[in-house]
């Protein structure tokens, strides 16, 4: 059995049934570390010795009977925003480089408590601000489908893990696109809950009303059994929501008939590259073939999304990150005169370029003269911005595009132009502002093979409807656009190195 | 509209952010607000009059705790990352007033 | 011809509220914790860490605006007041500006013989910071965080004071009411209470405010009387000489007298308010206000007119025992056990204040059980023991809470009432003291007084000294 080739839910299932053990797999996966992170730089850290711990904890409790669900023993790997008591958790950034947190984050005690085995944290845009994973403190991550390119961001090293077979699943996190994009970037299948569905208790802050950490899958079924199992209501998060119904997995049925998919017009035109708008008609087809309702509409606002998103990101992100300053925690510039000195100091040290351009917008909205010019406008559009999908979702029960304009860019291409990478965002920031659900499903490949993915955008609460429409869509295409990367001994094997 | 943004405005927000930028990036981070200000200033086409401005998505309100202590002695674990530490305390320069 | 300057004066008084956990975690807020043992990751803002509100907080906060005559703000949120300093663990206080809890009320103060209304601008509630303790070795600063998160109500009033006898009236009756309502302890030495004065001057008749100042680090009324004599001058002095008044905030200083600026350039005092996303908003309902309303428990003025009405107490004994809650309380308890309110209210004021005052004491730091004075009163009026020895009695409930009837028994104090033992006494000290005899009988009615000395410290002070008296004069008479 070649191990690493299952899914999630298969390994648990192989396990289970003693086909395999935990242990097997954490050595499988380490064993694939060791052959492919030199190229594609996933992790920030690996825990091997507690990995095998876990394994070996977790294998003793399913044989026990105590564990019965269905990823128990199977390797994941999280994203380094989300903290793990007493490991290392870095954001990507320098300045916590030296932090662990003494708690661990909810959504991955819900993990530990269904036997989920952490193998280590993974690589990310510096506190999650970036589209292409190269802001990071540790290096960048290389698409494993490509490694001239980038695997997309801020999760970037959670979908290339996934990709490249470096974990079974992953963690990611997703304020303006961070889970949805790298996904599509990478081939694999990602998902951003309702706001308020996964606790962010322990998820480092970026954009409080609009980050939520979601699951990055190989396919459809393994994303909806991890959803189900990090989701919770949380009272040590006043802004969890308690859901009626957490059986997300109850959605994977292959019926859409009659289900009313709308395409917005305003995605479709200028911008989107040729290949990708191929990609994503077809898969439409693929879903109106087996009863879908079809039909393009105009969303509207959609050129607001961007700036309304840069304008509130950066205001709570430049608050969110004030505690970083050498006091606490983290890193402590080495000289300073006095106390506003080391502030500066450890400050314009610690953080990257990125960070520090997202902070200073931010400030400068929030400050005395531009709160209402900015901040408060941003707000409004954001009101409207959400009064235009609830009017879409009275006709329609999912909205289809793209998840970006493009696959993924070259290395070293993106971080000159802000403002043009910013505007990748398009099609995924909405969505935060919204608060809605949206994932994104593999549906090809470019003429360079690089992985194409659509976007499905559910109304509040309507994780079922995406994952059922997702579901369909990938029995009917028999899971040809999930393959993971072909890269390490096995593209070397089929002469096919990049 | 373009924006103008000045040396005093990038000291102005550093003060605010802590954050202490050498000359060349205090260039770049002129260039780079005035291009995102000006992006962000097409919101004035949107009509936003009578439109509350909406902090939170849903309709959630009133979540309290109870009044009860949960929390015991965490001072070991508190203070374990600490860059610098005296005795039981953070040590930090000297603050004035 | 000098110019005659109004004072004009505004209060912003932060009051810590007697809850038993922080505003946004459930650490305790005990006061004098070794440092950093009452924390957490969320009131020493660690990466992750979410507040989640105390509903306490919100009660207490809603009874201090409905009994200062608020409108209490139905829908209310959080923002966030960001700064940098080391006792703000998130560089950043979760505070609220935009939609306070309570806005427009007043207090009614007396001064000057007047009744003033002294009116609330709003209260809002919000987190306290750590403390800072100088390190004079490494010329550093240490940073403690039990503090930090403990739930504050800030009171604004409007600038409608205009004299330390005003502000000092209305501190006052803002105390005594949060007391009674037991939102907090309001002990100004201790910090549950802080006040900063804002002051400005004007001309007399004039309408335009001047500018403020505002002044922090007053640690006492005594002190914010001082500071705002102080800077009256000095804006008068300044104004005087054509300069202008700077707004600025001033640190005073009760020693030297004297205040001086605070503030750096490298504070530009621009916050960037904004809602706190990571609070939903507190909606209010009518109901929940009703029942705040109904929970509040008899207030100062209502308590005073029943002690005189219920107890029959004089208008003055009254108001000094319901000028704190505690003092009430322990007058009502004691009274209970030996019915002789009277009585009570007398220890209260005489003896009791008389051993706080030495001990540099307020009521609420009382220790001995208000049972156990009234078993005091029982003795004194069965006459087990007498005046003097009762107060030597009281010393001992007041430091060590005895129980009297106990502590009596233990220590012989009970009054001898054996006439023979007493005559003998008498006819020593008559025999002894031969001066103050003739002194006596020659008219000086005071000389007796030594004499029932002399007999009482032979009964080793355990006679009754009325009888001592009585039968000292009958004996005399037959010299």
């Amino acid at each position: 059995m070649d191990i690493l080739s299952l899914t999630a839910l298969q390994l648990g299932k192989a396990i289970k049934e003693r086909e395999a053990s935990a242990a097997d797999a954490v050595r499988a996966v380490l064993d694939r570390v060791k052959e492919v992170e030199p190229e594609v730089n996933s992790y920030v850290t690996l825990d091997e010795e507690g990995a095998f711990q876990q394994a070996e904890e977790v294998q003793r409790l399913i044989e026990a009977g105590e564990f019965t669900g269905p990823l128990a023993g199977v390797p994941v790997a999280v994203k380094d925003n989300i903290c793990i008591e007493g490991q290392l958790t870095t954001c990507g950034s320098r300045i916590l480089s030296n932090f662990k947190p003494v708690y661990t984050a909810e959504a991955v005690l819900n993990l530990k408590k269904a036997g989920a085995v952490v193998i280590g944290k993974t690589n990310m845009d510096e506190f999650a601000m970036g589209s292409t994973t190269e802001t990071s403190y540790y290096g960048s991550t290389k698409n494993p489908h490509n490694l001239n390119h980038v695997p997309g961001g801020s999760s970037g090293g959670s979908c290339a893990a996934v990709a490249a077979r470096e974990c079974y699943y992953a963690l990611g996190s997703d304020t303006g696109g961070s889970i949805r994009q790298p996904s599509s970037f990478c081939g694999v299948v990602g998902l951003k809950p309702t706001y308020g569905t996964v606790s962010r208790y322990g998820l480092v802050a970026y954009g409080s009303s609009l980050d939520q950490i979601g699951p990055v899958a190989k396919d459809v079924p393994d994303c909806a059994a991890i959803l189900e199992i990090i989701s919770s209501h949380d009272t040590k998060d006043s802004t969890s929501v308690k859901r009626k119904n957490y059986h997300f997995t109850e959605a994977l049925t292959e019926d859409v008939k009659g289900l009313k998919i709308g395409i917005p017009r305003d995605y479709m035109g200028k911008g989107l590259d040729k290949e990708v708008e191929e990609a994503v008609r077809k898969a439409a087809k693929v879903l109106e073939e087996n009863g879908a309702i079809v039909e393009e509409f105009d969303l509207s606002l959609v050129q607001y999304a961007i700036p309304a998103y840069y304008v509130i990101a950066s205001a709570e992100a430049s608050s969110n990150l004030e505690r970083f300053d050498g006091v606490k925690y983290g890193y402590r510039t080495a000289d300073y005169r006095d106390l506003h000195n080391m502030y500066k100091k450890t400050r314009s040290e610690g953080f990257g370029a990125e960070v520090k351009r997202r902070i200073m917008l931010g400030s400068f909205v929030l400050s005395s003269g531009y709160y209402d010019a900015y901040y408060l406008k941003a707000l409004r559009t954001k009101a409207l911005i959400k009064q235009a999908f609830d009017r879409a979702f009275e006709k329609y029960d999912v909205i289809l595009g793209p998840t970006a304009p493009s696959t993924a860019p070259e290395l070293g291409k993106s971080l000159t132009d802000p403002m043009k990478m910013y505007l990748g965002d398009i099609y995924t920031v909405a969505v935060n502002l919204a608060g809605l659900p949206a994932m994104s499903v593999p549906v090809g490949k470019d003429s360079r093979g690089l992985p194409i993915g659509i976007q499905l955008i559910g109304n509040s609460f309507q994780e079922k409807t995406l994952l059922r429409a997702a579901y369909m869509y990938e029995c009917a295409t028999e899971k040809w656009h999930e393959t993971s990367a072909n890269i390490g001994k096995e593209a070397q094997e089929n002469g096919k190195t990049i | 509209m373009k924006n103008k943004i000045t040396d005093e405005v990038i000291d102005y927000v550093g003060i605010l952010a802590k954050l202490e930028l050498s000359p060349a990036e205090k260039e770049a981070a002129k260039s780079d607000m005035e291009k995102m200000l000006d992006y962000i200033d097409t919101l004035n086409e949107l009509d936003t009059e009578g439109i509350t401005p909406m902090s939170h998505v849903f309709p959630v309100n009133n979540v309290f705790r109870e009044d009860i202590v949960t929390n015991g002695n965490n001072r070991e674990a508190i203070l374990s990352n600490a860059p610098l530490r005296k005795d039981d305390s953070f040590e930090v320069p000297k603050t004035i007033g | 011809m000098a110019k005659q300057y109004e004072t004009v004066i505004g209060l912003e008084v932060h009051v810590e509220l007697a809850t038993k956990t922080k505003i946004f975690c459930g650490c305790s807020t005990e006061f004098g914790g070794a440092p950093n043992t009452h924390t957490c990751p969320v009131c020493t803002g660690m990466p992750g860490s979410l507040p989640v509100l105390n509903k306490q907080v919100v009660e207490y906060a809603m009874a201090i605006g409905l009994a200062s005559n608020c409108k209490i703000t139905q829908v209310c949120k959080f923002d966030r007041k960001n700064y940098f300093y080391p006792d703000n663990p998130q560089n950043y206080q979760i505070s609220q500006l935009y939609l306070p809890i309570a806005r427009d009320g007043y207090l009614e103060i007396e001064s000057g013989g007047l009744k003033k209304k002294v009116r609330i601008h709003e209260m809002h509630m919000e987190e306290d910071a750590g403390k800072l303790v100088h390190d004079e070795w490494d010329d550093t600063s240490l940073v403690d965080y039990n503090r930090s998160g403990v739930p504050l109500v800030e009171i604004v009033s409007e600038p409608d004071m205009r004299s330390a006898e005003e502000v000092i009236s209305y501190l006052e009756k803002l105390r005594m009411m949060i007391q009674y309502l037991g939102a907090s302890d309001c002990k100004l030495q201790e910090g549950s209470m802080r006040a900063d004065v804002n002051l400005s001057v004007r001309e007399a008749g004039s309408e335009t405010l001047g500018t403020r100042t505002e002044m922090k680090n007053l640690n006492s009324f005594k002190a914010i009387a001082r500071a705002i004599e102080g800077e009256r001058e000095r804006q008068i002095e300044l104004l005087e000489e054509g300069k202008p008044v700077i707004q600025e905030t001033r640190r005073w200083d009760d020693n030297k007298e004297h205040s001086y600026a605070m503030r750096s350039k490298e504070d530009a005092q621009d916050y960037r308010y904004f809602p706190e996303p990571d609070l939903v908003p507190i909606v209010i309902s009518d109901e929940w206000i009703a029942e705040i309303k109904s929970r509040q428990p008899e207030l100062r003025s209502e308590k005073l007119e029943r002690y005189k009405a219920e107890f029959d107490i004089p208008q003055y004994d009254a108001e000094i025992i319901t000028e704190s809650k505690r003092m009430a309380d322990i007058f009502e308890a004691a009274t209970a056990v030996c019915k002789k309110p009277k009585k009570v209210a007398n220890w209260l004021m005489v003896e009791t204040l008389r051993l706080l005052k030495e001990h540099n004491m307020e009521p609420e730091d009382i220790r001995f059980s208000p049972e156990n004075l009234g078993k005091l009163v029982e003795l004194t009026e069965a006459g087990t023991i007498n005046s003097s020895v009762a107060k030597e009695v009281f010393e001992k409930i007041f430091t060590d809470n005895i129980n009297p009837e106990k502590y009596v028994e233990e220590n012989g104090l009970k009054t001898v009432n054996d006439e023979g033992a007493m005559k003998a006494a008498i006819e020593k000290a008559i025999a002894d003291n031969p001066k103050s005899v003739e002194d006596y009988l020659g008219g000086k009615e005071k000389a007796i007084g030594f004499l029932v000395g002399q007999v009482m410290k032979a009964m080793k002070g355990k006679a009754n000294p009325g009888m001592v008296n009585q039968m000292l004069k009958e004996a005399l008479q037959e010299h």
